[in-house]
This record gives structure tokens, C-alpha cells and sequence, in this order.
């Protein structure tokens, strides 16, 4: 037997015989697909709309039986002044008000700039500014419409949702899914698993046996790259299965993006683990310095642009956050590498200087 | 390179610095082929250093040192493949059995597949565990698997095997039993190196040294040493050394 194959053996024992650790590592991935498409989605339905219209009148009548006809809102009430509408944006009752001017009609029918004033209970902001934009997108149309029966012509803003028409938050969780689970994977498992070598004391023996440092540590993450590789299949198909996620570019080149970003973990986790001693650390260490970054900075949950400067400078430095742009361009965009480049090439980077300070850390007889 | 160095470690004033700090303070000394060496030393004088020095684990800041008659600069390949080594820690992985754990071992030092079995059955019948191979080693006791890890430490066997405080957290009886297996090594050959903190196991010893803040301050067989110091134990030269002002009242 190689030493080598003896090496590769040894880490499959440890992650089989571990059995509350792979199973968290298969199911968890499985799990997060379910929870992040039904749970944690960021799309809204079923709105709880007020309407002021202190003047009913045909047009305002038209534009109330819009507001009712799409799914995304529920008339809860009709009032005749604005009154009210505190309490019951206080109480929860109302999720988001349409409040008609006075002389709505009468201005629309002359030509002039008629007012409609929306409220949105944005306690939540993400869902705050996706009800304002529902609500304008049914007051766009209207206004298409008269437009197109010869009404007066106005100058109609205009804001389609590129690449996700349906606003599916699905959709764009799926790439930032990847990167999360990699990362817990790669970095995470890695900097433990090497951690607990040390802790141990096995790190020792192999380190005054004739292994090269080399055959430790590929030994050791090679079982972890071949879990990470698994982990993305499984929750691109689920993602297709059950969400039906759309994947328009290339599945080969998504893979092999996938391989370059857990290499980019595991160099991490090497490094996590080569400045700590015990598990503990690691595990924190690897929490602090890749899972909440990858959470919070990749634009995975929160979207980049509307971070103050500082965060959006730092956003640069989490690779998670390149792979999210290029796996998000893959898999919605349908674009190839003739656009990704430029992160592929980040990315690439990114893991050369890693692997380095990785492997430089790991030759412990020169420190 | 000499074929069958006359000395199992040769060192000559080899040193190592952190930063400002002399872990190793220019030692000089050399242990036999075939002799137990007890390299003695409170916590922090050094003697961990100078086992990873020996070891390949850390390279030293200046002097020389050969192990097995190889150059620990320029040869830590070589002395590799000669030495063995059981950590202050456990050193067997605990989530594999007791064969799985002789297997992986053999198999880093490129033994064949026959000799790791043959020599799997012959420790396992030496250590009466040959019930189990299958068991995973979390499930021995302690001082089996201590035994188990010295022997695993033999497996390729080296010219000289090198135990950091092999006994700490063991009972006596299993010290003892354990003590045997040294010099059933010995007896075969090996030259054995190795701390401790039981000044009792030091009397058990060929040679000793004692390292005190980096330096070595005596070097001998235990009864030319008590002899030397004019001290009835080894425990009390020991005292005496880390604490010299103590001894000097005497």
C-alpha cells in the first residue's frame, strides 16, 4: 500500500465514521435549498393594500380593480380619507397603502399631472421597496393603457426586472447558496479536521515521518473537494427539481468555477488552521473569517450596491463574492466566459496567493 | 554519511532562538547506539525544542547535530526514515481500529504488505491485543493504547526512537509495564531517547542529561551523577539544578 493511498483511506474513515458530521455535511445543503426557496424568500404576495379614494370616480374605480386583480395585493379596506390609515399601518392590519388626490380625476381628465401618493410599511426594507415598485408597476400600466387608447402622452419610466422577470428570490439565492455551503464545506471541515490532527498529535508523527507536506495536505482536502463537488450538484439539481432554477449557461463551466472556488476555501481553511491550535479556534476562526463574510458580503442575501463605501471596498476581497457574480451570470444570465473573465481571472488569483500562503504556512520545519 | 554511525545522536553546541529568547543554549552531548537516554528538564527548559530539532520538526539557529550519522540540515529525509517518534499527546487516531492504525503507519514508511502483516501479528501477539485488531482505539484504555503507540512508533524499526514523555497521566503499574517494552526495544537494539518528569524513570535509564533554562548542566550515568553531586536521588540533583539558589544553601 502507498503511503499516499494509505493517506486518502485514512481521511475516508474519519468523515464515514463520523456519522453526525456527514450527515450534517449531506443534509445540510439539501436543507438549506428548502429553507432559502420557501422561508427565507424575499418576494411578497398576497400584499395587504388600503386605498384612499375620497373621490370615486371611473378612473380611480379602473385603477382600484387593477390593484385587486393581480395576486400580489388584497384589498383590506377602502376609506374615504387618510385618517385612519395610521393605526392600521401601526396595528399590521395594512401592509401598504394607495392614497388618490382629492381631484384625481379631475386632473387626469384635463391632462394635467394627476397625484397618487404609496405608503409602504418598510420596517422590512427589502420588502418595503418590493411592495413600492408592485404598486407602481399596476399604476405604470394603467397609464401604458390610456396612453395607447390616445390619451394624453406621457413619458412612462420604465423599470423591467432583467433576468429574473418573475422577481423569483429563488433564483438568485441558488448561486449564493453554492458559495455559502462550499465554503462551509472546504473551509470550515478543512480547518477542523487539521486542527483536530494537531490537537491529537497525529500532526506530529506525520510530520517526522518521510510524508512531504505536500501529501498531507493534498491528502487531506482531496476527500473534501470531492464532498464540496457533490454538495454542488446536489443543490443545483435540487434547485432545478424543486424551483425549477433556471441554469442557461454552461453546467461544465459552473463546475469547474465551483472547483476553483473550494480550492479557494481550502486554502483558507489550511490557513485558519495553521495559525490556530485547537478545534475551537478553528471553528470560530473559520466562522468570523469566511462563513459571515460569505453571508453578508458576497451579495448572497444583501445586495452590494447598497452598502455604504467602506463595505463595498471590503466586499472585493471575499472571494465568495466573485463567485456569486460569476456563478449568478451562468446560471440566469446564460453567459460564458467571454464576459466572465475578469472574476474568473479575480477568483484565479485570489486561490494562487491562497494556495501559496497556505502551503508557505504548512512548512513548519523552516519556521 | 556514515553506513553504522559510532553514535546514535551526535550535537555540538546546537542552538535555536525565538526571537530573543534561547529555547536551546548551545548543547553538547551524545547518546550511545543501543543505551536508554533520559533527557531530563522542568517545563520550559528546553527539551521539547531540542526532540523537534532532532526530529526534523524545527531547524536549529546554529550548531550542528547528526542523527542515525545523518546531518540534520541536509539530510532530514534520511533521518526520517530511521527514527521513530511518540508524541506528548496520544498519537494513534482514535476513530480508526487498531490494524487500521498499524496499516496506515507501516504503509507511510513504505512497508510491504506482507511485512506489515507479519509484524502486526507478532506485536499484536507481544502486547496480547491480538483480540483487538478490529477494536477502534478510543475503546482501549489508556495505557494499552500507549503501548500500542510505542510499538506502533517501532513498526519500520528505526535505529532510534524518540519518546516525549511517554508516561505522563498513566498509572504506575502501566509505567512500569511500559518500561519493560524500552528495554525489550533496547535489548533488540533500538537507542532510545527520552523525557520525563518522573525522576524515578530517570534512575531506570542508562545515561541522562539534565536541561536546565536551554543548557545542559549534567550529563552521565544516574550513579556517576549522584556520585558527582554528592546527592542521594535523582530527584534531589534534579531540584537542586532548577533551583540553584536552594542548593547552594546545602
Amino acid at each position: 500500500m502507498s503511503a499516499f493511498a494509505g493517506l486518502l483511506r485514512k481521511e475516508w474513515l474519519h468523515i464515514l465514521r463520523d456519522r453526525r458530521t456527514l450527515l450534517v455535511v449531506i443534509f445540510m445543503p439539501i436543507l438549506q435549498v428548502v429553507l432559502f426557496g420557501y422561508a427565507i424568500r424575499t418576494d411578497v404576495s398576497a400584499i395587504r393594500l388600503a386605498i384612499v379614494d375620497p373621490s370615486p370616480d371611473a378612473s380611480t374605480i379602473e385603477l382600484r380593480s387593477r390593484f385587486g386583480a393581480t395576486d400580489a395585493f388584497r384589498i383590506v379596506s377602502v376609506l374615504p380619507n387618510a385618517g385612519t390609515l395610521d393605526r392600521l399601518f401601526a396595528s399590521g392590519a395594512v401592509q401598504e397603502a394607495v392614497v388618490f388626490d382629492a381631484d384625481f380625476a379631475n386632473r387626469l381628465a384635463r391632462g394635467l399631472p394627476a397625484r397618487i401618493l404609496i405608503v409602504a410599511d418598510a420596517s422590512e426594507p427589502n420588502s418595503g421597496s418590493a411592495m413600492e415598485s408592485y404598486a407602481l408597476g399596476v399604476i405604470q400600466g394603467y397609464e401604458r393603457d390610456i396612453a395607447v387608447k390616445g390619451g394624453a402622452v406621457r413619458i412612462i419610466p420604465e423599470a423591467r426586472m432583467r433576468f429574473n422577470p418573475t422577481r423569483a428570490s429563488s433564483n438568485l439565492f441558488v448561486p449564493g447558496l453554492i458559495a455559502f455551503v462550499l465554503t462551509i464545506i472546504s473551509a470550515l471541515m478543512t480547518a477542523i479536521s487539521l486542527t483536530r490532527e494537531k490537537e491529537t498529535g497525529t500532526m506530529e508523527i506525520l510530520l517526522v515521518s518521510p510524508l512531504r507536506p505536500i501529501q498531507i495536505i493534498v491528502g487531506k482536502v482531496l476527500a473534501y473537494l470531492v464532498i464540496g463537488f457533490v454538495s454542488v450538484l446536489l443543490v443545483v439539481a435540487e434547485a432545478r427539481l424543486i424551483f425549477a432554477v433556471p441554469l442557461r449557461g454552461s453546467l461544465l463551466l459552473l463546475l469547474a468555477e465551483g472547483v476553483l472556488f473550494i480550492l479557494t476555501s481550502l486554502s483558507l481553511g489550511i490557513l485558519i488552521s495553521s495559525r490556530t491550535s485547537s478545534q475551537r479556534v478553528a471553528m470560530i476562526g473559520a466562522l468570523a473569517g469566511t462563513m459571515l463574510p460569505t453571508i453578508l458580503l458576497s451579495g448572497f442575501i444583501f445586495p452590494i450596491e447598497s452598502m455604504p463605501w467602506p463595505l463595498r471596498f471590503i466586499s472585493n476581497i471575499v472571494p465568495a463574492k466573485w463567485f456569486v457574480l460569476i456563478a449568478r451570470g451562468i446560471m440566469l444570465k446564460g453567459v460564458g466566459l467571454e464576459y466572465l473573465w475578469p472574476q474568473t481571472l479575480i477568483l484565479f488569483a485570489m486561490t494562487i496567493v491562497l494556495v501559496a500562503a497556505a502551503t508557505r504556512s504548512f512548512r513548519v520545519r523552516l519556521a | 554519511m556514515t553506513a553504522s554511525p559510532n553514535e546514535a545522536v551526535e550535537a555540538r553546541e546546537l542552538t535555536r532562538r525565538f526571537g530573543s529568547f534561547t529555547a536551546v543554549d548551545h548543547i553538547t552531548f551524545d547518546v550511545h547506539v543501543g543505551e536508554v537516554f533520559g533527557f531530563l528538564g522542568a517545563n520550559g527548559a528546553g527539551k521539547t525544542t531540542a526532540i523537534r530539532i532532532l526530529t526534523g520538526l524545527l531547524s536549529p539557529t546554529s550548531g550542528t547535530a547528526r542523527v542515525a550519522g545523518h546531518d540534520v540540515y541536509t539530510e532530514s529525509e534520511w533521518i526520517k526514515r530511521r527514527i521513530g517518534y511518540m508524541s506528548q499527546k496520544f498519537s494513534l487516531y482514535e476513530d480508526l481500529t487498531v490494524a487500521e492504525n498499524i496499516r496506515l503507519y507501516g504503509g507511510i514508511y513504505d512497508l510491504s504488505r506482507d511485512t506489515i502483516r507479519e509484524r502486526m501479528a507478532s506485536m499484536l501477539e507481544r502486547l496480547g491485543l491480538a483480540h483487538a485488531a478490529r477494536t477502534q482505539v478510543r475503546a482501549l484504555p489508556l495505557g494499552w493504547r500507549q503501548k500500542l503507540a510505542f510499538s506502533v512508533a517501532l513498526l519500520h524499526e528505526p535505529s532510534i526512537v524518540f519518546l516525549d514523555e511517554p508516561t505522563s497521566g498513566v498509572d504506575p503499574i502501566t509505567r512500569r509495564q511500559f518500561w519493560e517494552l524500552i528495554y525489550e526495544s533496547a535489548a533488540r537494539g533500538t537507542t532510545v531517547f527520552v523525557t520525563t518528569h518522573y525522576m524515578d524513570e530517570a534512575e531506570y535509564c542508562d545515561r541522562i542529561s539534565i536541561m536546565v533554562a536551554g543548557r545542559i548542566e549534567a550529563l552521565g550515568t544516574p550513579a556517576e551523577l549522584k556520585q558527582q553531586f554528592g546527592v542521594a536521588t535523582i530527584d534531589e540533583l534534579f531540584v537542586r539544578l532548577a533551583r540553584p539558589t536552594a542548593g547552594a544553601a546545602g
